[in-house]
Parts: C-alpha cells; structure tokens; sequence
C-alpha cells in the first residue's frame, strides 16, 4: 500500500506574537512546528503500513525550511519526503495550495491512499485536503475518526459529522482527511532521527509539476487577503471573588441575576 | 452592478428536514442580497423533502427556494453533491454561493470551489458587500482567532464562503412573505456512484452537538478528576445546554473528543460559554472566544479565561457549581 501524506509546518500558534501597530505576525523567533493535526494523519499512515504493508511518502508545500517539518515526519516513522517549494508558489491561497500539491502527487503516483490532518492550525481552513480528492477525483471522506477496514479495493471509514457519525465505503485510491479520535501519534525513534539526518529530500519547483506559472502562488490564487487587524479580546466583563460564604451567596446571586438579565435563562 | 443571486446551501437531517443552520445562512444573505438588491436563494438537496418544509425557507427569508429530491440525495455524499451542486449553478449563474462551516459546508464547498475553478473562504463570522465593487468581503479569524483577515474573490465568481454556524440570528417567521419554489430534475448522469454510504450512528450522548447548541457548559483541569466531571454534565442538563471540555479533560480521557473545544477540538459560537475550570490556554479561547456572552468560574484570578470573561467569579467551584444548581432548582421551583 502506497500512502501519501500532505503536510504543513506551521508557528507554534501559543507563541504567535502580533505587531500592535501593524497587526501583522512577529515570525522572529517564533518556533515551527509540524501542524499538530497532521501528526495523526502521520500516526494512521504508519499504523497502515504496520499492518499492510507498503510505504508512506510525506510531501509538503513551503520555504526551504518546511524541510525541518519532513524530516520529523521521516524521524516518526515515514520513508521518503518531497519538498515543493520556490518563490513562484508564495502567497497561494487554499485552492492554489490544492492545485499545486495535486500536481506533485499525479507526479508521484501510483498510490493507494492519501491522508491529510483535518486542517492546519495556522490558516484554520480545512481546504486543502478536499481540495485535492477534488481535483484527483478521487473519493473523499473528511473528519474521519476511525479506519473499520481495508483491503486492496475498498476502505470503510467512519465520519464525524455534528449528530454522531456516519458509516462510508470509498474505493480506492481515495483521500482521507482524519481527525484525532483516530490515532495517538508517536514520538520519533532514535533509529528515525538517524534516518531523518541523512535522508535525501528532494525539492521540486514550479517548473517540476505540470501547472503554469501564471496559475502558481499569489497570482493563480482566486482569494486575496485584503486587510488584516487585531480582534478585540479584553471584555471588562465582572469579576468577583468569593472569599467566604457570604461572598459566594453573593457572587452565585449576582451571576443568576445576570444570566436573567441576559435573557439566558427565564424562571 | 450585476443582479445575479445570491445562493444560500441548506442542510436537511436524515429525516429529510431543514437543519436550523439553512435558516442562519438566509439571515446573513438577506443582509447583503438586500445590499446589492438581488434575489436570494436556498437550495435543497434531499430525497424526500417536502413542499411545506422548503416553503419554511421563503418564510425565514429566501425569495427562491431550488428544491431538489432524488434518492441519491438522501445522504450527503461529496462527490454527488459537487456534481450537482456545479451543474446547477452553471445553469443559473449566483455571484455569491454561502454554505455553513459545518461537517457538510466545509467538506462540499472546497470540493465545488476547485471544480468550479474559483475562491472560496472558510469559517467567516463576518461577511459584507463592498460599497465600490458589490464585491463580497470575507471576514474570518486566522492563527487561532490572534488575527481577524478580510479576504475577497476579486475576479473569479460565484464568490463562495462558509459562515460560522450561530454566528447571525435567524430572522422571525413571517408568513405573509413572499418567494417562489422551483422544484428540479436531475439528471441520473450527475451521480457518482463510488462512495456507498453503510450507516449511520448518532452520538450515545445526546448533548454533543456543539455546534448547534445556545448554551454550553464546559469543563477544564479544574475540575480534579474524571468523576468530577459529572458536575459539569448536570448542571448542563439543568441549563438546556451542551457538554463541552479543554483539551487537557479530553487527552485524559474524562471525556470523549466529540467534546472538545479549542484549536484541535470544535470552534464554536454559542450565545453563551460557561468556561469552568478552565485556565483559558489560547488554543481553548481560539476555539470560543466568539461566543456572545462568557461566563468563567476559576479559582486563579490570574487565569485568562478571564480577561475575556463578560461575568467571572473567582473561587472553588466545589463550592460554587452546587450552591448555582441549588439556586437555579430552587428559583424555578417557587416562580
């Protein structure tokens, strides 16, 4: 079983500092990180190949540094890693992203599955993944928090959706984008840091995948940022402290009398 | 300016009714189709939605419902969804297309928004019309919520976005509004038929639904032990609400993941968060911190649950949540 997993380094989100003048991000010494949620999708391709057999290809798409994130994917367990990156795909959006990750991965085929983490904690979209199944067409199962089976033609997955959570077949090749119920993920193996170290990871560029310049990066990408501020985050809200028993008489009485200020509860 | 549509995606439940969340989504289009005085539009895709349910659609505010029914519509399946979905607004041409940010929204739209070769924003909690172009701004929280982005689709339509669901109020039913329902073929040749869909299983606790619900309790580590949690699902059952949990309650097993809100758990924006427990790491606020009213119940004043509290007490919550739920039965009993 061949597998494919798309990943993305990302800051360390509770480090994310802002410019209060600029609102733009403070990258200096901000540590990256493999996006936290990739890591499952990582964990459940080793578990695949555990019990099946075949190999895990981890591929990402950054700066030159988004190597580093490979490298831990190799060090946790997978085989091989391909970086596409260059300045022509700065600035792309999700569906350029897609587009472009798309066209590394019909460079690469065959595979049998690819996993995807169900979003990345930086952009926060969750359209990557679909948006490749979308332009491979190939089945997709989003939210997926359990494997139920799998065999050379078919995988039965479960999918979480807000009620509860749904049964689906997909043949293969499909892609899957998985959620943390799915697996814990491992740390890296003393054996994977030494492989992570010498491993080659090739870097592909623009030109290396079948999509024209015009349609890479910033320029291809349909969507453009057009401002970015600061939210509002202090809410002067009331605060009480209950020091004693009188004081937390108090304090309960007053939020009950807010919460029927607020109309959020009635009697 | 242009006076194509604008087109709101509803969901229906496996019983074939409209989920709340359709309604949600005609609110905030309504704002803009009246912005850009264009006709606004639901559509329905399902197998056996009937006449009286998708006229409740023109009720809460959509000039034109497209109503659909087939039975490879009963579930949602991406694939045929997309296909249907691309063909129909091929035919009709919206400039604006927004679905809810919801299991089905944000797993169908990127999957149309590649096929129909244009942009697409996900999870919105803002959306407007830009008075010089008629161009739909896009407002949505990035970074865990550190940062707020508007984004536009400047030359490539429909304009596509998912909206965070309970982030605009459903309008009130009026019945003396007025809309057309245009019911639809289609054509066998848009079904897929690879993905088969085997079952379906709603959730052993009925209060999970997060996303849908008003009011949600949440615990955190405050809460010492697994057992402990209980409290927290009482009083939650006592307020009509739904159970929610920090990422530290979820790892240790007190509670399953369904629960979790924060950056790897759910976002969600109820009219009211009960955080208790909870130290308000960011990760968990860029998860809530949109909701409209935040109740925190702590014992460290320095926790930052509450600097975005709107009402905080500081103290035990061993000795606060039972002397509250005592209160609250009690009030009731004697009103």
């Amino acid at each position: 079983m061949k597998i494919i997993v798309p990943i993305k380094q990302v800051p360390e989100t509770s480090q994310v500092k802002i410019n209060e003048e600029t609102g733009t991000i403070i990258r200096e010494g901000v540590e990256n990180i493999i996006n936290p949620l990739d890591l499952y999708a990582i964990e459940l391709a080793i578990q695949l190949r555990e019990a099946h057999g075949g190999s895990i290809t981890v591929i990402s798409m950054g700066p030159p540094k988004a190597e580093i994130a490979l490298r831990e994917a190799i060090a946790m367990g997978a085989d091989e890693a391909i970086l596409l990156s260059g300045r022509e795909f700065a600035g792309s959006d999700t569906w350029v992203t897609a587009c472009s990750l798309a066209a590394l991965i019909e460079k690469i085929k065959p595979y049998d599955l690819i996993i995807t983490g169900e979003r990345a904690t930086d952009g926060d979209t969750g359209q990557v993944g679909p948006g490749i199944a979308s332009f491979l067409d190939i089945p997709l199962s989003t939210y997926t928090r359990k494997i139920e089976s799998i065999n050379n033609e078919h995988i039965i997955v479960q999918r979480l959706i807000e009620e509860g959570y749904e049964t689906l077949q997909l043949p293969l090749p499909a892609l899957l984008t998985v959620v943390k119920e799915i697996a814990y993920p491992r740390l890296p193996t003393l054996r994977g840091k030494q492989k992570a170290r010498k491993i080659d990871v090739p870097v592909f560029c623009g030109k290396d995948i079948p999509v024209k310049k015009e349609d890479l990066g910033l320029e291809g990408s349909p969507t453009r940022v057009i401002k970015i501020y600061r939210p509002q985050v202090t809410r002067n809200g009331t605060i009480l402290q209950v020091k004693d028993k009188k004081t937390l008489t108090e304090s309960i009485d007053r939020l009950i009398f807010f919460l029927e200020e607020k109309k959020i509860i009635s009697f | 300016m242009e006076k194509k549509e604008i087109w709101t995606i509803s969901e229906i439940t496996q019983y074939q009714k409209i989920k709340p969340v359709s309604y949600e989504l005609l609110a905030r289009g309504r704002t803009l189709a009246d912005e850009l005085a264009v006709p606004l539009s639901a559509v329905v895709l399902g197998s056996a939605v009937t006449e009286n349910d998708v006229t409740e659609l023109i009720y809460r505010g959509a000039d034109k419902v497209y109503w659909v029914n087939h039975e490879q519509l009963a579930r949602f399946i991406v694939e045929n969804h997309s296909n249907v979905m691309k063909y129909l607004i091929r035919s009709y041409q919206p400039q604006i297309i927004i679905a809810g940010a919801t299991t089905q929204g944000r797993t169908l739209m990127p999957h149309l928004s590649v096929r129909l070769e244009t942009g697409l924003t996900a999870d919105c909690t803002d959306l407007k019309i830009e008075k010089e172009s008629g161009l739909l701004l896009q407002v949505r929280p990035a970074i865990g919520g550190n940062i707020m982005a508007m984004i536009k689709t400047q030359e490539k339509k429909p304009q596509m976005a998912t909206v965070r669901p309970k982030s605009m109020k459903i309008l009130p039913r009026n019945e003396n509004r007025k809309g057309k329902v245009i019911p639809l073929d289609i054509n066998d040749f848009l079904f897929d038929g690879r993905v088969t869909h085997l079952g379906y299983q709603k959730s052993e606790e009925e209060e999970v639904n997060l996303s849908a619900a008003d009011i949600i309790v949440s615990g955190g580590r405050g809460l010492k032990k697994k057992e402990n949690f209980a409290l927290i699902r009482a009083l939650a059952k006592q307020l009509d609400a739904a159970v929610g949990a920090s990422r530290e309650v979820v790892d240790r097993g007190w509670v399953s993941y369904s629960h979790q809100v924060g950056l790897s758990g759910k976002t969600v924006n109820p009219k009211t968060y009960l955080a208790i427990g909870i130290s308000g790491a960011i990760q968990h606020l860029a998860g809530m911190k949109t909701a409209q009213i935040i109740i925190a119940i702590n014992s460290d004043p320095q926790a930052d649950i509450f600097k975005i509290a709107d009402f905080g007490i500081v103290g035990d919550l061993f000795e606060i949540i039972p002397l509250f739920k005592k209160k609250l039965k009690k009030k009731r009993l004697y009103s």
